[in-house]
């Protein structure tokens, strides 16, 4: 079966890099950032009680943008999410929305709306008066609100549901109804606390996709809570990790997946391997440090990330930078070495594979995991194989 | 057959629950002074007497008055108490809950009592006015235990959302909150009018001179001819209830079915 070689192929000719971004994305990045500031925070900080929930956010949200607050439950995301919107006072600190103090605005006079986690359709009214809700203040005659209900509904995808019950819809449905009947009042930001997470994953992931569509197509300012690392890195622009009330990392989604500055951040976005590493020396360019299993490395000094105090220093890689090949099999990565499969993991699209390295004193280290695209129609290596892992120093992270 | 035995402690049960009742019809139409079989004929004429009465006409508004206005009242403070201990955290919170409450477990003979003896000692008069005070103390508990249940099982996010819309917070509590509890409501409405309507001991300590139809009723026993009187009157009361119990229960399943809420079981 010579084959197994090519079912481990991605071609070993090119060593694996970040992902970088196409021009395209680029360009709306670089408009982003030129953009106006839409939402300011500047040193806020909740409390309830003793509870210290939010510890000093600064950030800017720019107009156009679509931006997540990422982290695990308890962060303070939707504490941050909600101070926002108006339905929290901050304890400290500044909000600005539009250039706009936003210190004694009321949530409903504030030019945010939401999107809830529920939902929150309101269950006694149809969907086209739950749309309408928001224009009950509005001075415009009667068929042209109706013309702009319409309207909305058409842009999340539910004409003609107008006259139906709103308790009577799916999931989806409901989240439609709930972004039309925000979106319907033209807010400068629409605020999203996990929508997405009510919804299977068929569904969510269809949703991800028109959010973003929808966000291009009305280009108002999202603001996305969510604890789903991939549904972040997916829809944002740019992403605020919060651990304990505090922002860990603000990136753009491919700099905060390839480079990012904590252990923690790492851990939390998608999978990485840690292998301990020492220290041999400093050089002007590069950190030069010795990893189990994987020898000597050049580490460039951008590839440096902090690490919590009582961690000890680490090498982290992304299972998709490393390659795994059967023993003996000729390839071009630039460093090479052995090691016994421990597991292997089997997704349809991709394997991964638990591989026990060699190391220099005989023993094996512990199981670094690695992801393979599978090819179509060829052979995965087994338990027990012995293969050899192809990979280079510009795909690994120094943690110190 | 299986379960025999048990059909027929049914049966008994059902009987001994409702058969009672079923008398009361029969000798309001029975013509005789008697309550007694055999039944020697039909009439009306019982009917006739009881409306006739103007003491007891008396007696039927001021039940209805103190009914009404006691359930009004005890929904209208219920709501308040109900929204507060659902939607807030408060200091105290849970004694006061407790306090509003005790009139459910106390002896109605107790409250009756001091409420006479602090009525009299402030020099308030004892009228119909003073009955509702009572009935309202005592209905406050069912009306909250009834509001509390409509206003937990309501997302606080609904309200939220009206006010995100732009809406005042007291514009999100009508448009929102009330149209959803309003079944809630409507069966707080109705338990407390039933409570009210048949209360005999606190009536009885607070009215006075002014007769309620469970003091009259009562005080009419004594006279073996006006019991057939009484017996007209009680099957009024009875077609009354079934029919005001259909009529709320009819719009609390509608109300129920019209916003997709999950049924938690009403009277009937």
């Amino acid at each position: 079966m010579n084959d197994t070689t090519k079912a481990l192929t991605p071609d070993p000719a090119n060593p694996p890099k970040p992902a970088t971004r196409s021009s395209k994305a680029a360009s709306r990045y670089a408009e982003l950032q030129a953009a106006k500031p839409m939402i300011e925070c500047r040193d806020v900080h909740k409390y309830y009680g003793d509870y210290h929930a939010l510890r000093g956010i600064d950030l800017t949200i720019r107009e156009g943008e679509f931006f997540s607050l990422l982290g695990p439950s308890g962060c303070g995301k939707t504490t941050l999410l909600r101070t926002i919107a108006g339905f929290e006072d901050i304890s400290s600190g500044v909000v600005l929305i539009d250039g706009g103090d936003m210190a004694d605005v009321p949530a409903n006079k504030r030019p945010t709306n939401m999107v809830f986690q529920s939902y929150a359709i309101f269950p006694h009214l149809s969907v086209a008066e739950n749309v309408a809700f928001g224009l009950r203040r509005d001075p415009r005659p009667k068929a042209e609100k109706a013309a702009a209900v319409e309207e909305a509904l058409k842009m999340v995808g539910l004409t003609g549901y107008g006259t139906r019950a709103a308790h009577a819809l799916s999931g989806g449905q409901r989240q439609r109804v709930a972004l039309a009947r925000a979106l319907i009042l033209k807010p400068k930001v629409l605020l999203l606390d996990e929508p997405l997470s009510a919804l299977d994953r068929k569904m969510r992931e269809q949703m991800q996709v028109e959010l973003i569509k929808l966000q291009r197509q009305v280009g108002i300012t999202f603001v996305l809570v969510t604890h789903d690392q991939e549904e972040a890195l997916v829809m944002s622009d740019r992403i605020a990790v919060m651990f304990e009330g505090g922002i860990a990392q603000l990136d753009e989604a491919e700099t905060l997946y390839s480079r990012p500055v904590s252990r923690r951040v790492a851990d939390f976005i998608g999978v990485m391997n840690f292998l301990p590493a020492t220290v041999l020396g400093e050089e002007a360019e590069n950190i030069r440090v010795d990893v189990e299993g994987l020898g000597e490395i050049d580490i460039p000094r951008a590839q440096i990330a902090g690490k919590d105090d009582d961690d000890p220093i680490m090498i982290g890689f992304r299972p998709e930078a490393v390659n795994v090949f059967p023993e003996g099999q000729p390839q071009t990565a630039p460093r090479q070495n052995g090691g016994t499969i421990d597991e292997v993991v089997y997704y349809g699209d991709m394997t991964y594979y638990d591989v026990r390295l060699d190391e220099e004193d005989g023993t094996r280290s512990e199981p670094v995991r690695i992801s393979m695209r599978n090819v179509f129609g060829r052979d995965i290596p087994c338990v027990g194989e012995r293969v050899t892992v192809g990979w280079s120093p510009s795909s690994m992270i120094l943690f110190r | 057959m299986k379960s025999g035995g048990l059909r027929l402690y049914a049966i008994l049960y059902l009987a001994f629950l409702y058969a009672p009742i079923l008398l009361l019809p029969l000798f309001a139409f029975n013509d005789g002074t008697i309550i007694a079989f055999p039944l020697k004929g039909f009439t009306t004429e019982w009917f006739g007497q009881m409306i006739a009465n103007q003491t007891l006409r008396r007696a039927f508004t001021n039940s209805l008055t103190i009914a009404l206005t006691a359930a009004l009242l005890a929904t209208c403070l219920g709501i308040f108490a109900a929204r507060a201990s659902t939607r807030f955290n408060f200091p105290g919170k849970t004694p006061a809950m407790g306090l509003i409450m005790l009139p459910l477990v106390l002896p109605e003979i107790i409250v009756a009592m001091s409420l006479l003896v602090v009525l009299l000692a402030v020099g308030i008069p004892l009228s119909i006015f003073t009955v509702i005070l009572g009935h309202t103390l005592i209905c406050m508990p069912y009306a909250i235990a009834i509001l509390s249940t409509a206003f937990s099982s309501l997302d606080k996010s609904l309200e939220e959302a009206a006010y995100d819309l732009g809406e005042t917070k007291w514009s999100a509590f009508r448009l929102v909150i009330l149209p959803l509890v309003m079944p809630g409501i409507v069966s707080s409405l109705l338990m407390s009018f039933t409570i009210s309507l048949d209360e005999f001991i606190i009536a009885f300590f607070l009215a006075g001179n002014e007769p309620t139809l469970p003091t009259y009723i009562f005080s009419q026993l004594r006279f073996p001819k006006s019991v057939p009187v009484m017996m007209a009157l009680g099957t009024v009361l009875v077609v009354l209830s079934v029919l005001l119990l259909t009529v709320a229960e009819y719009f609390r399943r509608r109300g129920v079915a019209r916003t997709g809420q999950k049924d938690h079981g009403g009277f009937l």
